[in-house]
């Protein structure tokens, strides 16, 4: 709210874009953040990136609404839903969200629907099996990347073979972080109180 | 040396700032039309008006991180 208070107090026009998911959108701060911005017009769209769990609890258990881009009425701003897994789409109705706002028509807020496929702590969590393959699955079917990738392919936006040089690419830089991270020497206990500070 | 209250000591204390530097601003409850709970922001709407002084909603959470992030604003903005 701050960045955005600032942007207009200055002038400029800058937006700010906070994200949270839905789990997040229950925190208190959230509800005073929507409000703030949007009674004080300011430029700011709320993203929701919802993939359906609030760390390992599904959204039916968390809150009652099914969309949370429905608490968006209750501070009298717009709102949008998207499919998430559509890069496309959130692109274009982010823009115009965002347009809207640098117009100094004020806050908005964003639905984004998707999923993760690991979990809120690591790849496997605590291996408690909260959630079914199935669903994973299904999610993974209509993989944003895989879907962009294909669709660039068919407009001829893109070969193949270039994007497949940018996952051996990434792959490769990625194998090399890991490597560099486990030869790396372990910290130095004497360091364990630098930039610890008591009030 | 002037014997003055607290209150009005904050008071002038704020008006001083605000003149000096246009990048104070004063957010909070009752602080700009109602000039403070405790009149503590007496006369510093009626000088600089609505753009910098603000009335909120009941939302100490919300205006607090705000104001945190403006002051982060301006220190990135190197004012």
């Amino acid at each position: 709210m701050g960045a955005a208070f600032a942007a207009v107090y200055k002038g400029q026009d800058s937006v700010a874009v906070p994200f949270f998911g839905d789990g997040a959108s229950n925190i208190g701060a959230f509800h005073e953040s929507a409000n703030l911005a949007a009674v004080m017009h300011l430029p700011v769209i709320f993203v929701c990136e919802n993939n359906g769990y609030a760390e390992f609890t599904p959204q039916a258990k968390h809150m009652l609404l099914e969309d949370v881009a429905d608490r968006a009425a209750a501070y009298g701003m717009p709102s949008e839903i998207v499919d998430g897994m559509d890069v496309v789409a959130v692109y274009q109705t982010a823009s115009k969200l965002v347009e809207r706002a640098r117009a100094g028509e004020g806050a908005a807020l964003l639905e984004a629907k998707t999923y993760r496929y690991y979990d809120h702590q690591g790849v496997k969590g605590l291996r408690t099996p909260y959630r079914s393959q199935e669903e994973i699955d299904a999610w993974k079917e209509r993989d944003a990347i895989t879907a962009l990738e294909q669709r660039m392919v068919a407009a001829q936006l893109a070969a193949e073979a270039e994007l497949q040089k940018v996952w051996d690419e990434t792959r490769a830089e990625i194998v090399e972080a890991i490597k560099f991270a486990e030869e790396s020497p372990d910290p130095d206990p004497a360091d364990l109180l630098d930039n610890v500070y008591t009030v | 040396m002037r014997e003055i209250t607290y209150v009005k000591a904050f008071t002038e204390s704020l008006m001083q700032l605000m003149a000096e530097d246009e990048d104070v601003v004063v957010i909070g409850e009752d602080v700009g039309f109602y000039g403070g709970v405790f009149k503590a922001f007496d006369g510093l709407f009626k000088a600089y008006g609505e753009r910098r002084v603000i009335d909120t909603p009941i939302s100490e959470m919300g205006f607090l991180g705000m104001g945190v992030g403006a002051g982060r604003a301006r220190v990135t903005a190197g004012g």
